[in-house]
């Protein structure tokens, strides 16, 4: 029974390369050139799937990326596709795929019995049920949701890498049928950067589907491989098939997805599973062609009913018949063609009912001639068949279509071909915000306007005749590429003359009639997918959702996974018909990126796994990692969070780093704290209105601390600036905010101060930072320069220095956030490794101990220094924080008016404190919440909460940083944390700097 | 008058093919004059409609809707529902929200689906750890149900998350609300619309409202596509054109209007049953009733009312969601949108009074002010009726800005939705 429906001959198929694959487990065969629908439908395969709702079969409707029925799961594991179109999927070797959203298969499918339900679940019906017993939605909801979804995710990590990258053009052509081929040959002709993109695997559009067509009196295939070859000659040309540009964006931003190798058995290992193009085209020219609409009549759904123009397809492009006995319903004269050529390839016609009174125009006359039966101003007002269409009944339509008179009659089939007309695809040109309008003789949406540097070709533009098509698409190339700026030297050559033949005309029908009353039997759907009829929309508008929104939303309309291409424009008619207003009134919903489905992993590209953001490593990283410390995440930076010896946990680490500094000698990797470069005349100016305090008096060779506010008054960030020179200062920010800083700061220069002489540099990466601190840390660095004069007198606490350290170039500032004496030495950062190096072997004597960033926050807060981000949170003013002595009281500075503000002066604002638990032992745990009274149960009034929380070797005990409701005029005072394991914590608010408030050690 | 809907009405009107299910909503013309006039028909108006005609009696309302019911932000947004906010008084604005969502398809009797199924965030990194335990101890304190998860717990709930996080930034621990959740946008909004309606609130669509007549400092109503229409009182309740409505009534807010987008995969049979949120990462997925992941992006960074996104933000976005769930990446994108959100310096909303008497205003809901339709309804139409704020929004005034009494809740969380 292999492959009975395939034609003898013909086709775009290699015969010599037979494929098989399996379909739901059964082994079949097809040919290279097939897409898995065409193989099926070979092979006499209509039934698919299974509708979404009700679990009707459903089978083989289109022969393109507008499919709403066949949808289908690929592979399995890992590497597994749901809801793939069986009309786009290539048939290669091994191929494995099967029905979706049915159990146990797809013959026989328990959920059919919604269907059986269906009047009891009406559009919306979950709307107005379900809220019995209340507590029941959980469960009701579990089982509508594992009704719900179509096909499966797939199991596992994707074993795949997808790809991204970026193109510009003068001309992007998207679609490669005539329109399409015309456009790009002639932009291309001129000399333009041109690409021309195609979904299908190979060009021809429209023109691959269609039998005995012309262009210059030539089979119009061949002119397709003339032009093909043309544009693969041209030298500025790129032709991507296999590509799906599924979104416009504005300023002329197209994204496109190729799919590389889907369709490959054995990928090359080099080859990406699919690519994002990032396109920025000086002009675009749409030729993305038209889509064909089906009629909307009673039972319209089964297997066996299928798009004229997608039997067409499958005869000539794939040679398959879809079916020995064929009905075929329509409202044009275009589908005749259709009827034509499965008369001629050995097709039984039963029937051709048209809608049309009196059918004209060239197709349906041949029809005639050929002796096809016509019933003319008939309608389908049903079918028949469970899993594949048997027989339709066919009754005269009234006058004006809107009811049918007589007895029906009924003929039997295998095959039921149907169109309503066609619908340009203009997702795209909507999504650039273009206009479309109705045409009443054309019965469809077309292109008004363009808004942005876009064109429009072909029957995509609603001009449907071939030699119109080639026309336009030869003149729109060579304007855009005029429009692109390419002076038109055009090697122009005559358009090829061809047929100008149409579908038209026409009798637009939206909603064909039937025996009983719509909604009182059968279903006529308008979209397949989502299951949704048109009595669903009559009911919609009938409960007041009357906005073409509305209905869409609440009847699921166009909302699947095919967007409604085929359905859209038929729910449209129906409901303006409804609502008795034209159908240019009730309009489209809007048309949404992406045309066609994207894979996600498309836009992440190569940026998974590590690569998802970059990792930001200091020049002393490998040294890090040798010596074993373990690493915490700051910003994109990795810093080294401690380095445990064996046997030690952080706490016992930490213990051993802190005491360490506090002894003897300690060092830490301080590249990461944002660097930047301020220079210029006005330099002390821009400091002293960015930060706090005052800055014009600083001498050169000095460090000040500054306090940088937001607009609002609010802390937000900190770190020891030095001046350089008269016009020159470093300025140093916390690792985390170094971007927002420069960003801040360029932001009031770019915009509020344009009159100050000022540069900023981000210098961050290139200086690499070792920060010495302990008592040997003056005795170290004396031993490892000889330039350097390091006495308190020549280099005191809070001055800067430039001289060699280990013989590299060096500056060193003597500052210290551990509270004890320190510098931080500064080398370019390519020595930085180097000079690490050197200090840890210089300072063995000392027992120099390297320590990470948890030991840092325990040295600071025993100091009482607030790290911005953990003490602060953006609420918190210096004022809170007790730090009003660097908040100058003179001069205006960014954030100042804020702080005037009443209630920033509020005396019961959460205040900075020291927090002393009243058992010397016990931690609290950072983050807890402070309240003046614990309560047996919540909710209880809170205070403040625990900011930062460390066991401090040097005290001996625990110490906390924390900020209260007027903690500054409290310290003394009990208060509590209740815990989450149900302890009451006491402590008592202090000062928050625990050691050496006189600041000694830090300056000796 | 509207039928109740229930299983009973529904097999009654099936024995009918449906031919008798009355409008859930009247489409009036506007009356000459109302006492209230709502401007804005999504979520957080309609709700203030409702509550206004429900508990305060004020029957005599015009709600007017621009375009069509739900058509903004409502209809736009991933709706994650939540209530463990950070300051004390968000939390409490929030939780009254959680109070009313957990009986409102009872209370309009349309089912909005609120699927309690729980909102977990993740935290990535020491600061998120800190953050996440700062706001669940909060959130313990203060009444509100919150969990903070270790690793293997937050495996053991969700399965196909990949905790390393391809290695970049590894889950180190997660903050549990099970009673938040998500509802169904449209069905919240026409819930409202339907019980408003029957309550005799007048509901105007494809109407905007142009401009406002004000005398003396006091509103005397509102120009609309329909005509002048007399109120004693103006709610306005425009979200992302808020700063269009203040242009229009003369004063100035301190919203900016950023597009903020969001899509969805295709249908797929259930693999999530929960709500996943990270702000390191930035990414926010649920699965939806239909099988659709929904999918949260990050705001453009600049102004702007084109109701769409940019793309890099999908790929930042999808990116993301690629790393925590790995088995997503073959996986469809099958519809993307944006709304346009507004957006205050502190990220906490305005509700209250204006410069301009009689008119009030409830805006700056931002990225997440889905959550809060029922709260916001209900102390809105509070403030409105009684001329004062209710205790639940005296903090949110737009006042604040000017005092200082901020509610900065990007700060410690950094969590948009
Ligand atoms: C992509 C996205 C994702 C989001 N995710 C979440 C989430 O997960 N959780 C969450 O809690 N929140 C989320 N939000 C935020 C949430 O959607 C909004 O805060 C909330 O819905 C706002 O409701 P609203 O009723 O105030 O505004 P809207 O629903 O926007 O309603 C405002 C209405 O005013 C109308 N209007 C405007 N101008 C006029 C005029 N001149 N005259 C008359 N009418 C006018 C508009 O047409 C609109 O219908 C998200 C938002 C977006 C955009």
């Amino acid at each position: 029974m292999s492959q009975r429906y395939r034609l003898p001959d013909g086709g775009r198929i290699d015969r010599t390369a037979p494929l098989n694959f399996r379909f739901n487990g059964t082994a079949l065969r097809g040919y290279v050139g097939d897409t898995l629908a065409s193989a099926l439908l070979s092979n006499g395969i209509h039934l698919v799937g299974r509708s979404f709702k009700y679990h009707r079969p459903r089978g083989i409707f289109s022969a393109g990326a507008e499919e709403p029925n066949a949808l289908v799961q690929l592979g399995t594991g890992a590497r597994s596709d749901p809801n793939m179109h069986a009309t786009q999927v290539e048939l290669i070797e091994g191929l494995k795929a099967r029905s979706q959203n049915c159990w146990p298969s797809v013959d026989f499918d328990i959920s059919a019995i919604n269907d059986r339900l269906s009047r009891f679940m009406p559009s919306g019906f979950y709307y107005k049920t379900f809220m019995w017993p209340a507590a029941f939605w959980m469960r009701y909801e579990y089982i509508i949701r594992h009704a719900a979804g179509l096909g499966t995710a797939p199991t596992g990590r994707d074993p795949d890498y997808n790809d991204k990258t970026f193109a510009h053009c003068d001309v992007l052509v998207v679609g490669a049928g005539p329109a399409g081929l015309a456009a790009a040959l002639s932009a291309a002709r001129t000399g333009a950067r041109v690409i021309l993109v195609e979904q299908d695997a190979e060009v021809g559009g429209a023109l691959l589907g269609l039998a005995g067509e012309k262009i210059g009196g030539k089979p119009a295939l061949d002119w397709v491989a003339a032009a093909r070859a043309e544009l693969v000659e041209s030298a500025d040309v790129r032709i991507l098939t296999r590509t799906t540009a599924y979104g416009y964006f504005d300023h002329n931003f197209v994204g496109l997805l190729e799919r590389l190798t889907d369709h490959i058995v054995d990928p090359p290992a080099h080859l990406p599973r699919h690519r994002l193009w990032k396109v920025r085209a000086k002009q675009v020219v749409l030729a993305t062609g038209a889509i064909e609409r089906p009629l909307v009549f009673r039972d319209n759904d089964r297997p066996g009913i299928m798009l004229a123009g997608a039997c067409q397809t499958y005869l000539n492009r794939y040679a398959v018949k879809a079916g020995q006995k064929a009905v075929l319903f329509a409202n044009n004269d275009g589908a005749y063609a259709t009827a034509n050529d499965l008369a001629a390839a050995g097709v039984k016609i039963a029937a051709i009912v048209d809608t049309r009174p009196n059918p004209e125009g060239p197709h349906s006359e041949r029809a005639e001639s050929a002796g096809l039966p016509v019933l003319a101003g008939h309608a389908i007002v049903g079918t028949t068949g469970d899993k594949r269409v048997r027989q339709v009944r066919i009754a005269r339509l009234n006058d004006d279509g809107s009811a049918i008179t007589g007895e029906a009659q009924e003929v039997d089939c295998d095959l039921l071909a149907v169109s309503g007309g066609w619908n340009p695809a203009v997702h795209l040109l909507s999504q650039a915000r273009g206009k479309i309008r109705f045409d009443e003789e054309r019965g469809t949406f077309v292109p008004m306007q363009t808004e942005q540097a876009t064109h429009v070709a072909g029957a995509c533009n609603g001009s449907f005749g071939l030699a119109s098509c080639l026309t336009e698409g030869f003149a729109t190339g060579e304007t855009a590429a005029k429009a692109a700026g390419l002076s038109s030297k055009s090697r122009r050559k005559k358009t090829p003359a061809a047929s100008n033949e149409t579908f038209l005309p026409a009798r637009w029908t939206w909603l064909v009639p039937s025996e009983t009353p719509l909604g009182r039997g059968g279903k006529h759907f308008v979209d397949l997918q989502s299951d949704v009829t048109a009595a669903d929309l009559k009911l919609a508008i009938r409960e007041g959702y009357r906005s073409i929104e509305h209905v869409k939303r609440y009847t699921t309309t166009g909302m699947g996974t095919d967007q409604g291409k085929t359905g859209n424009v038929n729910a449209i008619g129906i409901i303006a018909d409804t609502l008795d207003r034209p159908i240019a009134e009730v309009g489209v919903t809007t048309f949404r990126p992406p045309y066609t489905p994207v894979t996600f992993g498309a836009f992440a590209g190569r940026d998974v796994d590590d690569l998802l953001d970059p990792i930001r490593k200091t020049p002393m990283h490998g040294w890090h990692e040798r010596a074993g410390a373990l690493f915490e995440d700051v910003g994109q930076w990795r810093r080294p969070w401690y380095y445990p010896r064996a046997g030690e946990d952080l706490h016992k680490a930490v213990a051993r780093e802190v005491a360490a500094v506090r002894t003897s000698l300690g060092v830490v990797d301080a590249s990461t704290l944002g660097k930047i470069d301020i220079r210029g005349k006005d330099a002390a100016t821009f400091l002293n209105r960015i930060y706090t305090n005052a800055w014009s008096k600083l001498e050169i060779g000095k460090c000040r601390y500054g306090l940088m506010l937001g607009e609002n008054g609010m802390v937000m960030d900190d770190g020891v600036t030095a001046r350089l020179g008269e016009y020159q200062f470093l300025m140093t920010t916390t690792t985390g905010n170094a971007a927002a800083v420069l960003q801040h700061m360029e932001e009031f220069l770019q915009t509020e101060w344009t009159d100050l002489d000022v540069q900023l540099t981000s210098v961050t990466e290139q200086f690499a930072t070792i920060s010495l601190a302990g008592p040997n840390a003056r005795r170290l660095l004396s031993e490892m320069t000889h330039d350097i004069e390091l006495s308190p007198n020549a280099l005191p606490h809070m001055a800067f220095t430039e001289g060699t350290v280990a013989s590299v170039p060096a500056r060193v500032f003597r500052i210290s956030f551990t509270g004890e004496m320190s510098y931080e030495i500064n080398v370019p950062a390519s020595y930085g490794m180097a000079v690490w190096q050197a200090v840890l072997t210089a300072g063995e004597r000392y027992d120099i101990t390297p320590y990470g960033t948890e030991a840092m926050h325990v040295l600071r807060a025993e100091k009482g220094y607030i790290i911005v981000g953990q003490e602060t949170d953006g609420s918190v003013t210096p004022v809170d924080l007790g730090m009003d002595w660097v908040v100058s009281k003179k001069k205006d500075f960014v954030g100042r008016r804020s702080l005037a503000r009443p209630d920033m002066l509020k005396p019961d604002r959460k205040q900075l404190v020291g927090l002393l638990t009243d058992d010397p032992q016990v931690v609290l745990p950072e983050g807890a919440q402070l309240v003046e009274r614990a309560l047996p149960n919540p909710p209880m009034p809170m205070i403040g909460y625990v900011t930062s929380s460390y066991g401090s070797p040097n005290l001996g005990r625990s110490i906390a940083l924390a900020l209260v409701k007027g903690g500054l005029a409290r310290k003394g005072e009990t208060i509590f944390a209740p815990l989450a394991d149900g302890r009451v914590v006491p402590c008592t608010m202090t000062d928050p700097v625990f050691l050496d408030p006189e600041g000694e050690r830090l300056r000796g | 008058m509207s039928a109740r809907y229930s299983i009973f009405s529904l097999i009654r009107n099936a024995l009918a093919y449906h031919e008798d299910w009355p409008a859930a909503w009247r489409s009036p013309e506007p009356k000459p004059a109302y006492d209230v006039v709502i401007v804005g028909g999504g979520g957080h108006g309609l709700a203030t409609a409702y509550y206004l005609a429900k508990e305060l009696g004020v029957r005599n309302v015009a709600l007017i809707e621009r375009g069509w019911l739900g058509g903004g932000n409502t209809g736009r947004n991933t709706t994650i529902v939540r209530s463990n906010y950070l300051w004390d008084e968000s939390a409490a604005l929030y939780e009254h929200s959680m109070k009313l969502w957990e009986g409102l398809s009872q209370d309009l009797n349309y089912n909005v689906m609120f699927s309690q199924r729980g909102v977990l965030s993740l935290a990535h990194n020491q600061h998120d750890l800190r953050a996440q335990s700062r706001q669940s101890n909060a959130n313990r304190l203060g009444g509100i149900d919150s969990e903070l998860l270790t690793p293997a717990q937050i495996k053991a709930f969700v399965p196909i998350m990949d905790l390393r996080a391809g290695g970049r930034y590894p889950v180190l621990g997660g903050a549990l609300q099970r009673r938040g959740g998500t509802a169904r946008h449209d069905a919240v909004a026409w819930g409202y619309a339907r019980a408003a309606d029957a309550l005799g609130v007048d509901i105007i669509q494809e109407s905007p409202v142009t401009g406002f007549r004000i005398d003396n400092g006091r509103v005397q109503g509102v120009e609309t596509a329909k005509g002048f229409i007399q109120a004693d009182k103006v709610g306005i309740v425009v979200a992302g054109h808020s700063g269009v409505m203040a242009d229009l009534a003369g004063f100035r807010l301190p919203v900016t209007s950023q597009p903020l987008q969001a899509l969805v995969s295709e249908p797929i049979k259930p693999v999530l049953d929960t709500v996943i949120m990270s702000g390191a990462v930035h990414a926010y997925i649920s699965q939806s009733d239909k099988g659709e992941l929904v999918i949260g992006a990050g705001a453009d960074r600049y102004v702007g009312y084109g109701q769409r996104g940019s793309m890099q933000v999908s790929e930042d976005t999808l990116g993301a969601i690629c790393e925590l769930f790995p088995s997503f990446r073959r996986l469809r994108m099958m519809r993307q949108w944006g709304g346009i959100v507004d957006i205050c310096p502190d990220a906490s909303p305005i509700i209250g009074k204006t410069p301009v008497e009689g008119m009030f205003i409830n805006c700056g809901w931002g990225t997440g002010g889905f959550k809060a339709t029922p709260g916001s309804g209900w102390v809105f139409a509070q403030t409105i009726a009684h001329d004062r704020p209710h205790d639940l929004n005296a903090a949110f005034s737009l006042d604040r800005f000017r005092t200082g009494y901020i509610i900065d809740e990007h700060g410690a969380a950094g969590v948009a939705h």
